[in-house]
């Protein structure tokens, strides 16, 4: 619940600051974000399941984030950083529709 | 995921020692980590979607997409130059044939000047002769003066008027029943003037010649004078004459 209010709170304070994105942040952002929502998938799946834990969503969060940063970070020094984009934001993908999958198991019985 | 997922009841094999307010504590702390995160997240997701909405494409694209939109933009640049260049090639050639059909008119405007002085139908300027024929004793005939003009034809006079008459190709000197000599049908009688434009010292010289015309006319009781001149005008012209059945044959 926190969780949830918390994330419309940085909604809403986006949508009032609208910041601008420093320019080498640019490339990390959209994947950082990425990263970030499969982390939350997985919370919000494991909280479900009701093995829920917050170390292991922060630590999974930040490293997810980390990780996927860093893997676009090494892509762009070794000239494959489009392609490494796109990889990460499939896997990470497949892992949100998993997690989604289950958490529609969960809800839904189905 | 699998971290979240695989994650069992780690919490609570955490160390029992923990007293409950220090669980509490942590709980607490714990919630407000999620709670930023979470924030970050959506604070991150509404700046990134703002962001790739607003900016135009070439900002967000990598180096390797820039330089083939670069490439691609300097084959279309070669292109249109390439463009540039024939167009401007072409301008050229519409320039030089331009050029060239008025240096052609030109030239024709000249030709059409030269024959218009030899053909008689234009006056002519230049150095010439002007020869005064007398004939007090009326004993030239019309091929005596025939013979002043064709000396000087001969001697390459390419201008003569007889009186005032314009000599050309055509020219005829008849006489009729009562010996008016008369050129192309005008009467002329003496003395007769004749200007010729070419260089003076040969037509003096051949008219003067001995035996010549100038002799020929002495001997009939005339006189034949020839005045050069630096500068003379002959302003009598002809019509143009229309050939009837001759046209001209390509070439």
């Amino acid at each position: 619940m926190i969780a949830a209010l918390a994330l419309i709170a940085g909604v809403v304070a986006g949508l009032l600051l609208r910041p601008t994105v420093p320019t080498w942040l640019e490339p990390y952002l959209p994947i950082a974000v990425v990263a970030a929502l499969d982390a939350v998938f997985g919370g919000i799946r494991a909280r479900l399941d009701n093995v829920f834990d917050s170390k292991v969503f922060v630590v999974s969060f930040v490293s997810n984030v980390l990780v996927a940063a860093l893997i676009v970070f090494l892509g762009d020094k070794l000239g494959v950083g489009s392609q490494l984009s796109t990889a990460v934001v499939v896997v990470l993908g497949i892992r949100i529709f998993g997690n989604a999958a289950a958490i529609r198991r969960r809800v839904f019985r189905a | 995921m699998d971290e979240t997922a695989t994650a069992d009841t780690s919490t609570d094999s955490a160390p029992d020692a923990t007293t409950p307010k220090r669980r509490h504590f942590v709980h607490i702390s714990a919630g407000v980590i999620i709670a930023v995160l979470t924030a970050l997240l959506g604070f991150a997701i509404v700046v990134q979607v703002h962001q790739n909405s607003r900016n135009d494409n070439l900002a967000n694209l990598r180096d390797d997409d820039l330089i083939g939109i670069l490439d691609d933009q300097n084959a279309r640049a070669d292109r249109l130059r390439e463009q540039i260049a024939q167009l401007e090639q072409t301008v050229r050639q519409l320039q030089g044939s331009g050029n060239r059909s008025a240096a052609a008119r030109h030239q024709a405007e000249q030709d059409a000047k030269a024959l218009g002085v030899l053909l008689g139908t234009l006056p002519a300027d230049g150095p010439g002769v002007r020869v005064t024929v007398t004939d007090p004793q009326h004993h030239l005939t019309n091929e005596d003066l025939l013979d002043v003009v064709e000396e000087l034809r001969g001697a390459g006079a390419e201008a003569i008027q007889f009186g005032s008459v314009r000599v050309s190709t055509t020219t005829a000197f008849t006489e009729d029943a009562d010996h008016q000599v008369r050129v192309d049908g005008t009467a002329v009688v003496a003395p007769y003037e004749v200007l010729a434009i070419g260089d003076p010292k040969t037509l003096d010289t051949a008219l003067n010649i001995p035996g010549g015309v100038a002799d020929a006319v002495r001997n009939k009781g005339g006189q034949l004078h020839v005045d050069e001149q630096k500068r003379l005008t002959i302003a009598a012209t002809r019509p143009l004459p229309t050939p009837t059945y001759a046209v001209p044959s390509g070439h």
